[in-house]
């Protein structure tokens, strides 16, 4: 991050860099402070006993643990899998000429990112009795789904009009110019944002935790509410947190890597800006991906 | 962006380096509280038939039994997360009624059902049978047959052993006390001691977690589900006052079948009879302290 | 369809306590947002670190995971306090990173030239963030600020889970006492409809006053 281009301050003189200097060394000795009055409570709190640790040296223990990530993995396959598909779908319907079809697809797009999407689990796993994998993947699927959707739909209406154009005056049929012509530009510009919402999806496998699906967290709570093992919880945490946080951060990493190599491309050049994304809440701007 | 990719790169390796460390330990960590006595041998009844089971027919062909259970109750229905393997009073049921149907009881695959789910499981066919703290009522005798009961609960309260405020539900105004969501002991608190503040997770552990962090100041459930819950931790926590409710607790098959529940009920009085019954509770609940009681009287219900 | 006139004091709590979750969480996380903001566009490195940590765990960070450590862990190191307040915490430090990235980017958009133009008439930091600088950052953050306190108000729903009173956990005893389980849902879904609405309204509202005009 370079911060020669900020409108708050100029490049700082000598005397200012000293005085920021201070202000560093001042904020760092704080964060030391606060790490180690963390790392004092953690000890003075037990949480780095060998009863608490020792679970995790077990075969059967790290397997159930697998076991959970696998599962979280899984769900996450068939959500992006069957978001992809559902969102092609619906920005289909959404630009379509019949406006029957038009209708009940933004109806559909708008409600669902409307509604929690925890809301939409609970009511497929509790109203609808949907076994746990198929309800959170189902719930995800729908959200997600009509996200993307919207973003397809930016993307194929952001590629430059005389691509359009000239791929008419080709002579191509409607469904001939958005999937030869626009569709391909389209989803190379969107990439990055829709690998972003990935990361979303697969944050939200962790709400299968509570329709007693047996992914990731499950297995966590399973040792961390054991008994035996003196309740290691914050060990658990500790095992786990890295794992679930460095896992989205490859992937928004991956995001960024995408935006950035995008940049440079002269493939996608035919395409406006991508974040212009009207939802029918805040006109004009992008869903936030939260 | 240079440095959330540090941090990517770092926490990828540091993935990479617990995957790496998969290689283990056999067997499972240590167990608290008194160790599980010698577990009686059921015999396993080779000649058994029951043709007007779908249920039993079905897992005859399968060549095992699917029996639904609890994994987070001590001494009850406790699956060891290391090893997979199931435990406790409820499991030695399972296995004891599997016996009696002409099935190894090793062979029995056990599935974890949450509460919620139960009646579902059984309506779907995903289990043959359900034995978990399954409290026989009314309403769910709707939607589920019910086998037994086997065992005589009642609710009761869990508290840490530096309270000595509480001896009963009569005590628990203006203290927060936890229960499963939606369970009939939580409903009877809020209906009957509606000055108690009500707490409610998915599953008792949680419950006991929070009582052991001072969130909450009592837990209320079952008896047989808090006393062991207190014998893995008894220094912490202790069971106060009597009993203030009778939870029949009885095993779940499919609504429709009858053939299976009677066949139930018969392989449960003769467990009783032939002391197989006792010598179960006695290597798992009875671990706790308390000496085994009389099985209650089977409720043979006519078939609807 | 009788569900709700049957039971308007459950859904009136259930209702209250995702709005007032949502309201405490909001102010949490736009402070909070706020210092981290700062903390990312500010000359001083280190304080540039911690608020690119705080924003790149925290967003990375599953919500179910974050509710997990701050209801159940927090209370291990003798913290005892309301349910609601721990999830306020989690929930607001969860959108404080998006609210962080929201702010910074509004920061971005104001040309490097408004600033240079600020320090060239002798403006102090303090006034050029003050008087040049927020107020043009603040318009065109409004709607992004917006959508991220709408995603707030649906995350809200976890917290019910974690035995916080909140609209989504009616379902349950509704479902106990025999009610239809759809008209329920029918009736959650509405309540929360309401309340992101009623953020969308108040965003347009004050983008029509304040906002910038493209």
């Amino acid at each position: 991050m370079t911060h020669s281009a900020t409108a708050l301050y100029d490049i700082p003189g000598p005397v200012t860099r000293r005085r920021h200097r201070l202000y560093g060394i001042a904020a760092t000795v704080l964060i030391l402070a606060a790490l180690g009055w963390l790392l004092y409570l953690l000890f003075d709190t037990d949480q780095f006993t060998a009863a608490k640790w020792s679970p995790f040296t077990y075969k059967g223990i790290q397997e159930l643990l697998l076991r959970g990530l696998g599962n979280t993995l899984k769900a996450f396959a068939y959500a992006a899998v069957l978001s992809l598909a559902l969102g092609a779908v619906l920005a289909v319907g959404r630009l379509s000429e019949h406006r029957p079809v038009r209708w009940l697809s933004t109806l559909l797009v708008e409600f669902f990112r409307a509604m929690p999407v925890l809301v939409m689990i609970f009511f497929i796993f509790v109203a609808l009795k949907v076994q746990p994998l198929p309800a959170l993947v189902a719930g995800l699927t729908l959200y997600n789904g009509s996200v993307l959707a919207e973003v397809f739909r930016t993307g194929i209406n952001s590629v430059e009009r005389g691509q359009r154009e000239a791929a008419y005056a080709l002579g191509l049929r409607k469904t001939q110019v958005t999937t030869y012509v626009l569709a391909p530009q389209a989803v190379r510009a969107m990439m990055p944002t829709i690998i972003s919402q990935l990361v979303v999806a697969l944050k939200d496998t962790s709400l299968g935790f509570l329709i007693t699906y047996e992914e990731f967290l499950h297995a966590g709570k399973l040792i961390a509410s054991n008994l035996d093992y003196d309740l290691p919880f914050i060990p658990v945490v500790m095992v786990i947190s890295p794992i679930y946080i460095g896992m989205c951060m490859l992937l928004s990493w991956f995001a960024n890597w995408v935006g950035g190599r995008q940049r440079r491309n002269p493939k996608t050049e035919a395409v406006g800006v991508a974040p212009a994304e009207p939802g029918t809440l805040l006109p004009g701007r992008q869903e936030p991906r939260v | 962006m240079l440095r959330t990719r540090n941090i990517a790169a770092l926490l990828a390796g540091l993935l990479l380096a617990a995957l790496a460390a998969g290689c283990g330990r056999e067997g499972s960590p240590p167990v608290k509280g008194p160790k599980a006595g010698q577990l009686p041998h059921y015999t396993v009844d080779t000649g058994f038939r029951l043709p007007g089971s779908k249920t039993w027919t079905q897992a005859k062909r399968r060549g095992y039994l699917v029996v639904g259970a609890k994994e987070d109750q001590p001494y009850l229905g406790e699956k060891d997360p290391a090893t997979g393997v199931y435990s406790g009073f409820d499991i030695e049921i399972a296995r004891m009624m599997a016996a009696s149907l002409g099935f190894e009881p090793k062979t029995i695959r056990f599935r974890t059902i949450a509460s919620a789910n139960r009646e579902t499981a059984l309506q779907n066919g995903q289990i043959d049978y359900y034995v978990g703290t399954y409290t026989i009522n009314d309403k769910r005798k709707k939607l589920v047959g019910f086998a037994g009961p086997y065992y005589m609960a009642g609710q009761s309260l869990l508290v840490r052993t530096d309270e000595n405020d509480i001896h009963g539900p009569q005590d628990l105004a203006g203290r927060t006390v936890c229960s499963a969501a939606g369970s009939t002991p939580y409903q009877r608190i809020a209906a009957d001691y509606p000055r108690a503040k009500l707490v409610a997770y998915d599953t008792y552990s949680i419950c006991v977690d929070n009582l052991l962090t001072y969130q909450v100041d009592a837990v209320t459930t079952d008896d047989a589900i808090l006393l062991g819950f207190a014998a893995k931790a008894p220094k912490e926590m202790k069971v106060v006052g009597k009993p203030f409710s009778e939870e029949p607790y009885g095993i779940g098959v499919p609504h429709a079948d009858d053939a299976l529940r009677f066949a139930l009920d018969d392989a449960l009085e003769a467990n009783e009879k032939n002391g197989n019954w006792r010598k179960a509770f006695e290597a798992t609940l009875g671990l706790s302290g308390v000496p085994a009681p009389t099985p209650p009287p089977i409720d043979r219900y006519p078939a609807n | 369809m009788y569900v709700l006139t049957d039971n308007f004091s459950l859904y009136g709590k259930g209702f209250l306590g995702t709005l007032e979750l949502t309201v405490y969480s909001s102010i949490l996380a736009l402070l909070l947002g706020f210092v981290m903001a700062s903390f990312r566009v500010a000359p001083v490195g280190s304080l540039r670190v911690i608020g690119t940590v705080w924003v790149a765990v925290l967003r990375n960070t599953p919500l179910t995971l974050l509710f997990f450590a701050v209801l159940l862990g927090l209370p291990r190191f003798g913290l005892v306090l309301p349910f609601k307040v721990f999830a306020v915490l989690a929930l607001g430090c969860y959108t404080s990173a998006f609210i962080c990235e929201a702010l910074r980017s509004g920061i971005n958009t104001v040309p490097t030239g408004q600033g240079e133009a600020a320090r060239s008439l002798g403006l102090s930091f303090g006034q050029t963030l003050g008087n040049v600088v927020l107020p043009q950052a603040f318009r065109s953050v409004i709607p992004p600020v917006g959508s991220t306190l709408i995603a707030l108000a649906k995350n809200s729903a976890i917290a019910g889970a974690f035995s916080v009173t909140e609209l989504l956990g009616t379902y349950k005893p509704l479902n106990e006492l025999g009610y239809s389980i759809i008209w329920s849902f029918v009736w959650i879904a509405v309540g929360y409809l309401i309340i992101t609405l009623s953020i969308s309204a108040l965003f347009n509202l004050m983008e029509k006053r304040w906002g910038v005009a493209r």
